[in-house]
């Protein structure tokens, strides 16, 4: 119990130490996130009316978020496959990275509901026994469930590993093997319930098309890998930490498959609306070529299709995949793609036109973007925050004493510009 | 083996269950009597409000005794010029339902002669279909209590009987956009 | 709450509260003022869901919500939780040949069922459409606003709940705040409600609307008869929706709805579904029926008639 204690007193004075430009970084998050509260409380104060979400529309930005999101929490799977399941080395580095990064957006995904709901603060409602949890009636009930679980599963992962290494002993493999295992299918879960979600509804015939569920996994499986391989940069740029470029472009190569299945899905779903020329293809028709002079949606989904498209080139040929420079073009143009596509190219066509035939052209108020900052914000500080634990423990700048309790720090600055080489062996490996 | 024997029973249950909703459906089907609906006429009483009089005018009989009636089939020139018959015009006129030796009267197609606030029945001889709806409370307005006393209205509280369409009227304002909700 | 009140509440409610008084007090003292964390506010954050009320706890949640209103209001208003009338199945027809689109129904609604004047809620919604289209959404008209109605060409399409027999927005509900009650009412609980909105998207005729502001509703215009599911004033953050006037419908004898006496031209018809002698049934039996988005077998008990 000391021990554990120390441990945490540890990682408490590693994240109140480091350089200027992790201060600054800190500092600048904190900022966002304070404005984010005060935009909240504006909300909690005044009601949904500040959003411009109505009864024709009514879910918006905050849940276009929540959604492209839970795809970036699956993808860390990405990572964990290759890593467990195939022993390949140089990703099992990083994919303690990958987990944390599913526990920050799962953060992010759960402050996007609450912020969403109208009467957050009887969220106790959810809670069984307390509460009525409408299980497994509703969608929203298993997406209660499994985001829960997936966080905490991931969190339990990547703490018991990183405790382990702070120990300098090899976790133990009979404790962390069937859990890592369970968290592939858990990951893959998260996205199929919250595909299932928007699935289900016969009222809402842009999102009740069978191949939904597949479509989301496929682009989860590019926007969250897209945001690891700039993430694994920025991470050896500044940190003492090193990852490989073979990981790198292996996780890219992964990409440009992903990225062609998404692309496929996307365009066996075009032709059947299209074709079949139901009265279901008007959604369809609003997001891509307007409706009834109604056309807010269509330049954001053709800058998408642009991006995905050309991201999709980048990655395939391994020319401009090994390149660093196309390479990030390519992981930005696939995040945006993909947070356009998956985001409000997918939310707003369900809802617009609406079941009785009226389009309402939403776009989101200030304050929802300012909410929505807010979260962004506070995920990347909990990504940071864990970063800033994780990252010296694997590069052993951070492990217990001779006496088996007192936490050695050896790294004062963690945000560092480094010199030389981006590739070299890490020395966290005994 | 208690076991089996359930099983041999559901079996037996499940291929009775086959056969049987055949066969008791045509038994109904033959068995079947006509509807019987509360009976029409004068057993059931339609309760109505007051026929709706243009003020003043009624009773008919304040003006018509001093008057002659004249049963030559006219245009009428001196009174009544409001009134303009888009009713199957050409076929009918003022003395085929007001009954020329009682004006505060309406005459049936039998000679039975009946009170304003029995008017359904007179429509009720042309428009059978509607009168039929409207006994059961499907055409026409009805008001009161669903699973009580019930309200109905005479033809001519919407229909002017000499000029029985419908007339249009100003719509309600119509919903705030949701663009304009604040 | 007096404190013998509180020592008389069960145990298992006094484990709730204490699990949750201090998660509750962050997040109360968060969403509302200090003025308001009266005994009542707490009382009101602890109410059980409505189906799981015992008949003291329905009692004293009645007593509460009529004193709130009352000084909210500066009026008498009563709330009710009539109960289903057994051997009801409530049932709703509407003439698409009759209906001329003058939107008395939908102010009349308003008016019985206490919607939010501003912002403004409707929870029957007029679609007027194109004869030679016939029921076509993608080219439906709300907004239509001639010097008169009908226009020629057009029919009218009024929309509401359709009290579905097998209702997606319950379905989806993540914690049972709505549902359907015995006699087919699709109801919600204001009180349990969590303002997720998941029903507003299942539900195939737009027939639940959102408080997205605390309710406007000015107290001269309250109608004071009202009940627990249905016309209460509503709080904001929640979804609510066509009840048939639960407040009027369950009474017995009780009146027709406030849409079918607000009709000009008689296009509503109300009655007992399981009753052979009610009007609905004479409709569904004699009369070509319609029903609206018959494919998604939401199978309403709201069903569109042509008479002629």
């Amino acid at each position: 119990m000391k021990m554990i204690w120390e441990f945490f007193k540890g990682t408490l004075v590693l994240v109140f130490r480091g350089s200027k430009a992790y201060y600054a970084w800190v500092f600048s998050l904190l900022v966002l996130m304070a404005v984010g509260v005060f935009a909240y409380a504006h909300q909690l104060q005044a009601g949904l009316i500040v959003t411009a979400m109505r009864d024709q529309v009514s879910w918006g930005f905050y849940i276009s978020n929540f959604t492209f999101l839970v795809g970036v929490a699956a993808a860390a799977v990405l990572l964990v496959i290759p890593a467990y399941v195939y022993h390949w080395k140089p990703i099992k580095e990083i994919a303690v990275l990958g987990e944390m990064l599913a526990v920050s957006a799962m953060v992010m995904c759960l402050l996007f509901v609450t912020v969403d709901i109208g009467r957050p603060e009887r969220f106790w409602h959810l809670i069984p026994k307390i509460g009525i949890l409408n299980f497994p009636q509703s969608l929203l009930a298993w997406d209660v469930v499994v985001l829960n679980t997936y966080l905490v599963l991931n969190l339990m992962i990547a703490v018991f590993i990183l405790y382990n290494l702070y120990h300098r002993r090899e976790p133990n493999k009979s404790f962390t093997t069937p859990l890592i295992l369970f968290s592939i299918p858990a990951a893959i879960s998260i996205h199929t319930v919250t595909a299932f979600l928007y699935n289900g509804l016969g009222a809402r015939p842009f999102w009740n098309a069978s191949i939904l569920a597949p479509r989301f996994l496929a682009s989860a499986f590019c926007s969250g890998p897209a945001f690891m391989i700039m993430l694994f940069q920025v991470i050896r740029k500044y940190t003492k930490t090193d990852i490989k470029d073979e990981a790198i472009f292996k996780v890219a190569e992964l990409i440009a498959y992903s990225m062609f299945l998404n692309l496929f899905l996307l365009g066996a779903e075009v032709f059947k609306e299209y074709y079949s020329d139901t009265i279901h293809l008007a959604p369809m028709q609003y997001l891509f070529q307007g409706l009834h002079g109604h056309t807010s949606l269509v330049p954001y989904i053709w800058t998408a299709m642009l991006f995905n498209v050309t991201a999709f080139v980048l990655f395939l040929v391994p020319k401009t995949r090994e390149n660093y420079v196309t390479l990030n073009i390519g992981c930005i143009l696939i995040f945006i793609g993909v947070y356009i596509e998956k985001g409000m190219g997918l939310v707003i066509p369900g809802l617009a036109p609406d079941v009785l035939g009226e389009i309402y052209d939403y776009s989101p108020t200030g304050i929802e973007f300012l909410v929505s900052m807010g979260i962004w914000a506070t995920g990347l500080f909990v990504y940071t925050m864990l970063l800033r634990v994780a990252i010296p423990i694997l590069n052993g700048d951070f492990h217990v004493g001779e006496d088996g309790v007192t936490p050695v720090i050896a790294d004062e600055r963690f945000i560092v510009r480094r010199q030389g080489l981006v590739s070299r062996t890490p020395e966290a490996e005994a | 083996m208690s076991n089996r024997r359930w099983s041999y029973f559901f079996l037996l249950a499940r291929i009775a269950a086959f056969f049987l909703p055949d066969a008791a459906a045509l038994a109904g089907h033959q068995a079947e009597e006509p509807k019987t609906r509360k009976e029409e006429g004068a057993a059931l009483q339609f309760p109505v409000p007051p026929p709706p009089f243009t003020p003043g005018i009624f009773p008919c009989s304040e003006c018509h005794k001093e008057i002659k009636p004249n049963p030559k089939r006219r245009v009428l020139k001196d009174e009544h010029t409001n009134i303009v018959l888009n009713h199957a015009q050409g076929q009918r006129w003022c003395l085929d339902c007001h009954d020329a030796a009682n004006r505060d009267k309406l005459r049936l197609v039998s000679g039975e002669k009946i009170d304003f606030s029995e008017s359904y029945r007179l429509c009720g001889q042309c428009h059978g279909d509607k009168f039929r709806d409207w006994k059961v409370g499907v055409h026409g307005k009805r008001s009161g209590e669903w699973n009580g006393k019930k309200e109905y209205l005479l033809c001519a509280h919407c229909h002017n009987p000499h000029d029985p369409r419908y007339k249009p009227i100003q719509p309600l304002p119509p919903p705030v956009r949701p663009e304009t909700i604040r | 709450m007096s404190d013998k009140e509180t020592r008389e509440r069960k145990i298992f409610r006094l484990s709730r509260r204490k699990a949750l008084k201090g998660l509750a007090a962050g997040v109360g003292a968060l969403a509302l003022p200090g003025k308001d964390a009266s005994a009542s506010f707490w009382e009101a954050f602890f109410q059980k869901n409505f189906r799981e009320l015992g008949k003291d706890d329905l009692r004293k949640v009645l007593a509460r919500m009529e004193k709130e209103y009352g000084a909210q209001y500066g009026r008498a208003v009563k709330v009710k939780a009539t109960p289903p009338i057994e051997g009801v199945q409530y049932g709703y027809a509407l003439d698409l040949s009759r209906c001329i689109g003058c939107r008395r129904c939908v102010y009349g609604c308003v008016r019985e069922n206490n919607q939010s004047r501003d912002p403004q809620i409707h929870w029957i919604r007029v679609l007027q459409m194109n004869k030679e289209k016939g029921v076509y959404l993608e080219e439906a008209e709300q907004y239509y606003n001639p010097a008169k109605v009908p226009e020629p060409g057009y029919f009218y399409m009024p929309v509401q709940c359709h009290m579905c027999k097998s209702p997606p927005c319950t379905k989806v509900c993540p914690v049972q705040a709505t549902w359907t009650e015995k006699d087919g009412l699709v109801v919600v609980d204001y009180n349990w409600c969590i303002g997720c909105r998941y029903c507003m998207a299942a539900c195939p005729y737009g027939a639940r609307h959102f408080n997205w502001k605390k309710p406007g509703l000015p107290a001269a215009e309250l109608n004071p008869d009202t009940h627990i599911l249905g016309n209460r004033p509503r709080p904001v953050g929640v979804v609510e929706k066509c009840t048939f006037c639960i407040q009027r419908t369950r009474e017995n004898p009780g009146r027709y709805p406030a849409c079918v006496e607000a009709c000009p031209v008689g296009a509503r018809k109300f009655g007992n579904l399981l009753d052979p002698e009610s009007e609905i049934r004479y409709i569904i039996e004699n009369k070509r029926v319609f029903i609206f988005k018959e494919d998604l077998n939401t199978q309403p008990k709201f069903f569109y008639f042509y008479a002629t």
